[in-house]
């Protein structure tokens, strides 16, 4: 619970997604981590990053994109990050939900 | 001489020679159309099939009838595009070069992506309807159908015609209907998305129509793979949903000859990054690409390649004046959606407008309903047919504008909080 008091308060969405994606700060990802039972290993923070890299370089992201990333598969992914493993991995790398093209 | 290569004669690559040769002199451009097949598919039809509302030979046409004078089509299947030697490889090993390439090879479903999908019971009650062997087949199965679990899952959500499984769905209800032996099948639509589609506002209508005609909705299921034995469909969070007859969309990828030149983008779907206002390739400054082949997030539909026709052909126009491009393309798409018994929707909308309800005017034929039911969309999805074969594969303006327009559209106030 502490973390989730410590963290910084920053300007989100209606769905919770970070608003601006440069203000955000680890302890914040703590805190949203914490919010949806995750406790962040080595591994979380490697797709974090990745997704943040991506999301600097103007890419769409997609299941199949962190799957094919080489850090991990779209099975091991669900198991990181349980129920919507891209929007939930998503929203705690302070990044926009996931827009699936149609 | 110069050379404008298509690759591809398809819907986009069947529009954009047609549209280029009125706009080229015939002394100054060649203009070449290749393709691996000869025959033509009208694609959209093969939703009407399984039903009985088209027979097979509705779809089928010549390709070579549908290229005007003076546009060399050649029957022959790329096997590697060499963008550093503007040049594309054939499967014989021959070459052929180009000052300019036009990428039109869409989209296919490979069911071979998914362990088992394309498995035991592979056209035994396991069937595709976004081909024309899958389509025809699974016409035979329904026939002698005698009811249980009709499941319809997406395998991918990046998928050519996004509303055409929902169209499947509400066909499937009424022909079961119309059969006398609804209660007989139950129906589940088993999807990727977190609902019936991605847009909110056209969520919420067709997630209604879908309770309204008692269809389950299982959200959030990425497939992993299908179980045969047990007759099951398996998500990588281990759900199952259990099958008497499946109809897939099985991953939809770009072509072969795209993961062949590694000219993809990450997702390993084949797909070409392409700039989506200009249509240029972003790796090559003299490839232009269209229609289902991109990567633009735009719906992979035969109307958002009529719309891309329009700008590409301006664009590759500037090009070769050595011009800025001029025009943009705004992401517009324009879908029928058929809802059973008569009635269709229609949505109309582009990368920052989502579908809003209203009013469409046609010229000609008067307003259609958007994001509703009626009996006219039905007659314009219908009509779609006689279209696409008569003007919008020659290149003919259609009656609907290339940028996509607010008028009729209703757009509520904004709600501030
Ligand atoms: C079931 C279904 C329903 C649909 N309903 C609608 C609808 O209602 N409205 C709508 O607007 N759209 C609809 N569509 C979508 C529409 O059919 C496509 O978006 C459209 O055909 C895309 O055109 P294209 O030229 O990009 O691809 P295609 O028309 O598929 O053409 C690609 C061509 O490239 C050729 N090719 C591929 N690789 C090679 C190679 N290596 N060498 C040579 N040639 C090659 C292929 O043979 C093919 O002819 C539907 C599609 C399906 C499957």
């Amino acid at each position: 619970m502490e973390t989730i008091l410590s963290a910084p308060l920053l300007a989100t969405n209606e769905e919770g997604y970070l608003k601006n994606y440069t203000e955000w700060t680890e302890e914040w990802a703590c805190a949203i981590a914490a919010e949806h039972n995750i406790d962040l290993t080595a591994k979380h923070w490697e797709v974090l990053q990745w997704l943040r890299a991506k999301q600097a370089e103007g890419v769409a992201l997609s299941l199949r994109k962190v799957g094919n990333s080489g850090i991990v598969d779209i099975k091991q992914l669900y198991a990181l990050f349980p129920g919507g493993p891209l929007k939930i991995s998503s929203k705690i790398a302070g990044i926009p939900k996931p827009a699936s093209c149609i | 001489m110069k050379k404008i290569l298509i690759l591809g004669g398809g819907t986009a690559g069947t529009m954009m020679a047609n549209k280029l040769r009125k706009n080229l002199p015939l002394t100054a451009w060649e203009i070449k159309v290749l393709d691996k097949d000869e025959i033509h598919y009208y694609q959209p039809g093969f939703l009407f099939i399984p039903f009985g509302i088209y027979q097979p030979e509705d779809v089928v046409r010549d390709k070579k009838d549908f290229f005007s004078k003076g546009i060399d089509f050649e029957i022959a299947e790329a096997a590697k595009i060499v963008g550093e030697e503007n040049k594309i490889l054939l499967k014989d090993g021959s070459a052929i070069s180009y000052d300019i390439l036009i990428i039109a090879t869409g989209a296919q479903v490979v069911p071979e992506e998914t362990p088992e999908l394309k498995g035991e019971l592979w056209y035994k009650d396991i069937f595709d309807f976004y081909t024309y062997e899958g389509s025809t087949k699974l016409a035979k199965k329904l026939e002698n159908w005698e009811g249980g679990k009709l499941v319809i899952n997406l395998a991918e959500t990046i998928i050519k015609c996004p509303v055409a499984p929902l169209e499947f769905t509400f066909l499937a209800d009424a022909y079961f209907t119309e059969k006398g032996m609804r209660d007989k099948v139950e129906i589940t639509y088993v999807t990727p998305l977190s609902g019936a589609f991605t847009k909110p506002k056209a969520t919420k209508m067709l997630s209604q129509l879908l309770a309204e005609k008692k269809v389950n909705v299982v959200p959030d299921f990425y497939l992993q793979r299908v179980d045969n034995e047990r007759k099951v469909l398996v998500s990588y969070d281990d759900k199952e949903v259990p099958f008497d007859l499946l109809v897939s969309i099985p991953v939809n990828k770009g072509a072969d000859v795209i993961a062949n030149s590694h000219m993809g983008d990450e997702d390993g779907l084949n797909f070409v990054p392409t700039d989506k206002q200009s249509l240029q390739s972003q790796q090559f400054k003299n490839i232009f690409v269209i229609g289902d082949a991109t990567n633009v997030p735009a719906s992979k539909a035969g109307s958002v390649a009529h719309f891309e026709a329009e700008v590409l052909t301006d664009n590759i126009l500037n090009y070769i004046k050595g011009l800025p491009f001029e025009e943009k393309f705004d992401g517009h798409s324009n879908c029928f959606i058929e809802t059973g018994f008569g009635k269709a929707a229609l949505i109309d909308f582009n990368y920052t407008t989502e579908p809003l309800p209203g009013k469409f005017p046609l010229a000609g034929i008067g307003p259609m309903e958007l994001l509703k039911e009626s009996r006219i969309n039905h007659m314009g999805k219908l009509a779609f047919k006689w279209i696409y074969w008569h003007m919008l594969l020659t290149g003919k303006t259609l009656p609907v504008s290339t940028a996509m327009s607010m008028t009729g559209k209703e757009v509520e106030e904004e709600v501030l909080v």
